[in-house]
């Protein structure tokens, strides 16, 4: 391993989510303006991933007043608070373009069946893993949803 | 204190600042440098320090640069260059490291630009060409380089067709976004001349000395 890949190393931000395609997010986006700090909040469906390491994105998408937007964020971002999933979807790409196409109830992915996937093994919660689930409860910032 | 440094550069990268805004830099090698000779006003006629880097096996180099490093009683190394500077208190033999520099310093770099080859005038001089089609026989040329009644020859200086890069550039005033003394790194804003593993010089910015002047 040469300098700059030790060097990129440590950039990586520690304990980020093991993020899915077809993953039901909810991302709490920092947003700093002038002095004011808030906490935004993101919810939709990842429809992608790209890059490796330090550089790692993965793109939500979701559908705001009948208007598809989608949103790409750094996995390695200071500015992500956290990033909770709510729900796994049964995909079998990598990258759900076609949903752009789609609206209504065919843009909706299946649940993923993890009984059946995980029948021999103890039953898993759905996966929430989070950045600074503590820091949230100790000091409640508001949380403002988009509209 | 010296007023410059040298190193490789090791490619590009980008991270996040505290802020949260993703900053593109270029990694750079830099020191530990040893002080090898220093010149004085009194035999040389002017004040420089002669640094070397990158440590060497003493049957890589000639015998008789590893005879000038055996004076100073620091080890071969692959490369020796002058820097200017405030040299009150400096030592033969004392290794300057990246820590000289921090981060928010403007610095200037000079390297070797990567070699293009022999390149026409529009990669190399930026000139328009002509038309791709509609029958255009005027592609890539250079054009007119003189008319004939008057001046009736080429000037000076014509910009024409011939070696591009490899040539000696310094880049002004680049920010240092971050330093890793532990590691001899060091991270500037944005890129530098030459390709990676290239050999550059880092200097304190010369537009910083004039604006404090």
């Amino acid at each position: 391993m040469n300098q700059l890949q030790k060097l990129e190393e440590s950039f990586l931000k520690p304990n980020v989510p093991q993020l899915k395609i077809g993953q039901t997010v909810k991302v709490s986006l920092k947003i700093v303006e002038g002095e004011k700090e808030r906490i935004q909040v993101f919810e939709g469906i990842i429809i992608g991933m790209k890059g490796v390491g330090h550089r790692q994105t993965f793109t939500v998408r979701k559908i705001s007043y009948g208007v598809g937007v989608e949103r790409m964020f750094p996995l390695h971002s200071p500015s992500i608070q956290r990033v909770e999933v709510v729900r796994e979807g049964e995909v079998n790409r990598a990258k759900l373009y076609f949903l752009r196409e789609r609206s209504g109830r065919s843009a909706r992915l299946s649940e993923k069946k993890r009984e059946i996937v995980d029948a021999k093994k103890e039953p898993t919660p759905i996966l929430v893993p989070s950045i600074s689930d503590q820091i949230e409860e100790e000091n409640p910032v508001p949380v403002e949803s988009v509209k | 204190m010296i007023d410059g440094l040298m190193g490789y550069k090791l490619g590009m990268t980008q991270f996040f600042s505290e802020e949260g805004k993703l900053i593109p830099v270029t990694v750079l090698q830099i020191g530990p440098c040893k002080v090898v000779q220093i010149k004085t006003l009194e035999k040389e006629g002017y004040q420089a320090a002669q640094l070397s880097f990158d440590d060497v096996a003493e049957r890589r180099v000639t015998k008789a640069i590893a005879g000038h490093f055996k004076k100073a009683a620091v080890g071969t190394a692959r490369r020796l260059k002058e820097f200017k500077g405030d040299l009150a208190g400096m030592n033969v033999g004392e290794a300057l490291t990246v820590d000289m520099f921090k981060k928010g310093d403007r610095v200037d770099v000079t390297g070797v630009s990567r070699g293009k080859g022999f390149q026409g005038v529009m990669k190399r001089h930026h000139f328009r060409g002509g038309p791709a089609t509609h029958g255009s026989m005027f592609h890539r040329a250079p054009g007119s380089i003189g008319a004939s009644s008057f001046p009736s020859r080429v000037f000076k200086n014509q910009r024409m067709p011939g070696h591009m890069g490899s040539k000696t550039i310094t880049t002004q005033d680049i920010m240092v976004a971050d330093v890793r003394p532990d590691q001899n790194l060091l991270l500037l804003k944005g890129s530098v001349p030459g390709a990676p593993k290239g050999l550059v010089s880092i200097y304190r910015s010369v537009k910083e000395k004039v604006k404090k002047a």
